[in-house]
């Protein structure tokens, strides 16, 4: 019997209609846990590096995590992955909802479709019983629609869909899939779905997920949730309000901006509006939050309440479910004070299937292209004079791929390039090629350095976590934060803390020393990766601050639920490092190197070329990679990787690209 | 005639602080399991939500009685704007539906309060529900002692379903069955 997980994946070739289920090696499962780990190792096995990521023989792989489904409190992922249009590397995007339980339930780990199916068409799994049915009728619908439809259709209204909008089907680069009230929106994932012709994936299960050692496990899962309640009566001090309690932000609930709207900035990722926050836009804001908001909701079998159904009489649109940031990427993008702004167009362009980071951001650079002359009357016929009317204009020109919108919906990094006469310099806020959260900030981070230039994710909102975000002034305060502070790795990372002050000896850039600056890098991203192998939310996990799973329980609840022999040492050093290695090497074989390792050239006001220099070969050798980044032969064979080293070696990936050393 | 005191266990059910995220389903089957915590599966939950995301309906409904025939009228209910329908309420395990049925066997399931071996202190569907939709109450009622009357009740009972059934398929046809169930003991 297999425990937590279900041992067989679906093997779906879209091109010949071939359905089959796979029993999957146990021995996999643990060297790489599951999720995202899982997925990796499979287009490495699978998809060789030359493949174009909207052809045929890229795999798009929805993996739900090792614990998804089981009693664990916000185990409830699904990890997408395959290669990104836009990055043109490995793309891992997730979701929440209930989308990965009903998977389990259904009796399998995973989708893995291959191939392109010559009509549109969705994918049926209910238990035992799985094909693949017309979806002509729902070209171009919107994905609440497309998940009424398919509910109807199919007479049961407890079937989990997760499906694409227009935007994916015309393989924008930064197409989501969405499911419910969660999306996968991240590196052009919808995209790679719409190239397959694939509309959606509906589930229905109702068979069991079993527990290795079940009263520890519960026993586990109680404390998880005591721990919820203890930290709702008990926010960490010293943070911003949105900070300071678990979740992802919770943005539905909480009517304080003042932090994202002040320390972001607004339009094209340029300007800071430290004013902005006023009482009158507080009073105002709220107003409009409430009656937009109809009720908080949750994800699968999670206390939390992150999201939110939106309706209310001034919306054109029908009812949707929101979550989290977006009510305010468009608004800041567009530069438009109006909340209400935000939840119109957010509604409208998640019916399409858009990413709420990224397409704000390509509409706002668009609209500096115009106003500084690079685009013209002529690619932009009748644009609106108003921001607001410009971000809806942009949206269906992009969706619909329409005149300059073919362009813009590529991304800015390669807008920026096809359009050319300058326009490159407007390209402020990529990182690989793909769009990042607007942040610009003063004093450069060292840790965030490390974890934007070289995270995997691509995404520099999540791949920090637990770590506050700033010091505290007070020393006194800090002493109060580590006392009760069980989830640090170490008494080195709560030394540091107490001794990090925003100003002096003990601050940034040079504070603190580079091994405990990678020691809190790898710490914060080793959490990252247990998450999205074990499909735990980060919300509850390795986002927030003093989150109720950690270093600590968490090889405990994995060895309990599944089976698996899992201590802290064997999880961290072993399991993650392997996982964090082979997406190394996948990216590696896909041409990244060290240039590509930076964050957006303005994050920082403050640069320190050499000292990042420095961070990054420290960095690099810590993780066991040589000075372009690469995992070296020695590391992944440490690691039961030694295949993954011989194919670089083959491939002469080892011997590239050293004299292109650059800091 | 005698009172006596009886404990009523009550689960508060506040539809408006429903966040939705069927907890009480994954913790009711875990905790029946042939072996506690073995396994989960919303499918032999003996809660289970209605739930209808954009219609703003998310609704628990705990397993009560097993009924051999549905209801051969289904009412709707508009509360709120929002629209129900009568089975949503219904916490009987029947023909018409799949809810409350074990998935293997097809045998009715019952909430049982969690008083399975050994008796939680509140049902764990209220436990496992941090939004406080769902909450526990004990009181106490006083009712009148049945004792003495059980025999005669059992009586009238029975002639109602005899009746019942003489009135469907005719009195001989009753006592015939009666009678062939007589030779068979």
């Amino acid at each position: 019997m297999r425990y937590a997980e279900t041992g067989y994946n679906l093997e779906i070739d879209l091109s010949s209609g071939n359905i089959e289920k796979i029993e999957t090696d146990p021995a996999i499962t643990e060297l790489h846990l599951g999720g995202l780990g899982t997925n990796a190792r499979i287009l490495w096995d699978r998809v060789p590096p030359e493949t174009a990521p909207l052809s045929p023989e890229n795999l798009l792989i929805f993996g739900t995590g090792l614990l998804a489904g089981t009693p664990a409190p916000g185990a409830n992922r699904t990890i997408v992955t395959t290669y990104s249009p836009q990055t043109l590397l490995l793309a891992y995007s997730m979701m929440g909802g209930f989308w990965a339980p009903e998977l389990k339930h259904a009796g399998y780990d995973k989708v893995i479709f291959s191939g392109r199916s010559p009509e549109l068409v969705y994918l049926w799994i209910n238990n035992d019983q799985v094909e693949i049915r017309d979806a002509s009728h729902l070209q171009g619908k919107g994905v609440v629609e497309t998940e009424e439809l398919i509910k109807r259709e199919l007479e049961d209204q407890d079937i989990q869909i997760a499906s694409i909008g227009l935007a994916g089907e015309n393989t924008v680069y930064y197409a989501s899939i969405e499911h419910a009230r969660s999306s996968a929106s991240r590196a052009g994932i919808g995209a790679v779905m719409g190239s397959k012709n694939l509309k959606a994936v509906a589930v229905r299960g109702t068979k069991d997920i079993n527990i290795a050692q079940p009263k520890k496990f519960i026993g586990l899962c109680n404390e998880v949730l005591d721990y919820i309640q203890w930290r709702a009566e008990n926010p960490v001090k010293n943070v911003p309000p949105i900070l300071a309690g678990l979740g992802s932000p919770q943005e539905m609930a909480i009517h304080d901006e003042a932090w994202h709207t002040t320390a972001f900035s607004w339009g094209n990722a340029r300007y800071r509006r430290k004013g902005f926050w006023t009482e009158e836009v507080e009073e105002e804001w709220s107003n409009i939050q409430d009656s937009a908001v109809q009720r908080l909701i949750s994800c699968y079998n999670c206390p939390m309440k992150c999201g939110a159904i939106i309706a209310y009489p001034s919306l054109e649109l029908s009812k949707y479910m929101m979550k989290c940031y977006s009510k305010l990427t468009y608004v800041m993008g567009a530069m438009v004070d109006d909340l209400d702004f935000g939840f119109r167009i957010a509604g409208l362009a998640q019916g399409y299937g858009v990413d709420s980071y990224t397409a704000p951001q390509v509409m706002a650079f668009a609209i500096e292209l115009y106003e500084n002359g690079i685009l013209t009357d002529e690619d932009l016929p009748d644009f609106p004079p108003d921001s607001e009317g410009r971000f809806f204009y942009l949206l269906e020109k992009i969706v619909h791929r329409e005149g300059i919108g073919d362009v813009l919906a590529n991304g800015v990094y390669w807008a920026a390039r096809q359009i050319g006469k300058g326009a490159e310099a407007y390209d402020s806020n990529t990182i690989k090629k793909h769009e990042q959260i607007p942040i610009k900030l003063s004093m450069l981070n060292p840790i965030f350095f490390l974890l934007h230039s070289t995270g995997e994710k691509i995404n520099i909102t999540q791949i920090e976590g637990q770590l506050p975000q700033a010091p505290f002034p007070e020393k006194e305060d800090r002493e109060e934060f580590v006392k009760d502070w069980i989830q640090a790795p170490s008494e080195n990372i709560k030394d540091f803390f107490v001794k990090w002050e925003p100003r002096g000896e003990y601050a940034f850039p040079y504070f603190p020393d580079f091994q405990t600056a990678c020691e809190l890098v790898e710490w914060q991203e080793t959490m990252h990766y247990i998450d999205d192998s074990t499909g735990i939310c980060a919300g509850l996990s390795s986002f927030p601050i003093k989150p109720p799973y950690h270093i600590h329980n968490l090889p405990t609840l994995i060895s309990a639920g599944s089976g698996l022999e899992v201590d802290k040492e064997k999880l961290w050093n072993k399991i993650v490092k392997r996982n964090r290695s082979l997406l190394r090497a996948i990216n590696s074989r896909r041409g990244l190197r060290r240039k590509d390792d930076r964050p957006p050239e303005d994050h920082w006001k403050k640069r320190f070329p050499e000292h990042e220099a420095k961070l990054l070969d420290e960095y690099y050798k810590f993780k066991g990679w040589n000075e372009e980044g690469i995992p070296t032969r020695e590391t992944l064979k440490s690691l039961d990787l030694d295949f993954v080293g011989e194919d670089l070696e083959k491939r002469g990936i080892y011997n590239h690209g050293q004299s292109e050393k650059e800091s | 005639m005698a009172k006596v005191k009886k404990k009523v266990k009550v689960i508060n059910i506040d539809l408006e602080k429903c966040n939705g995220c069927r907890a009480c389903e994954v913790i009711c089957s875990a905790f029946h399991a042939p072996e506690k915590y073995s396994l989960n599966n919303p499918a032999r939950s003996r809660i289970r939500m209605i739930r209808k995301p954009l219609d703003d309906i998310y609704l628990p409904v705990y397993a009560g009685e097993y009924t051999a025939s549905e209801c051969m009228g289904r009412d709707k209910y508009v509360i709120d704007g929002r629209e129900y329908d009568e089975c949503d309420f219904c916490r009987a395990s029947c023909p018409s539906r799949d809810a409350f049925k074990e998935p293997d066997s097809g045998l009715p399931l019952k909430c049982d309060m969690c008083e399975d071996d050994p008796a939680q202190e509140e049902p764990l569907c209220v436990k496992w529900c941090l939004s406080d939709a769902l909450t526990y109450e004990e009181r106490e009622e006083e009712v009148e002692e049945e004792e003495e009357q059980a025999q005669d009740l059992t009586q009238e009972e029975m002639e109602k379903g005899l009746k019942a059934l003489a009135d469907k398929y005719g009195l001989d046809e009753v006592a015939n069955s009666m009678a062939r169930m007589l030779k068979k003991e």
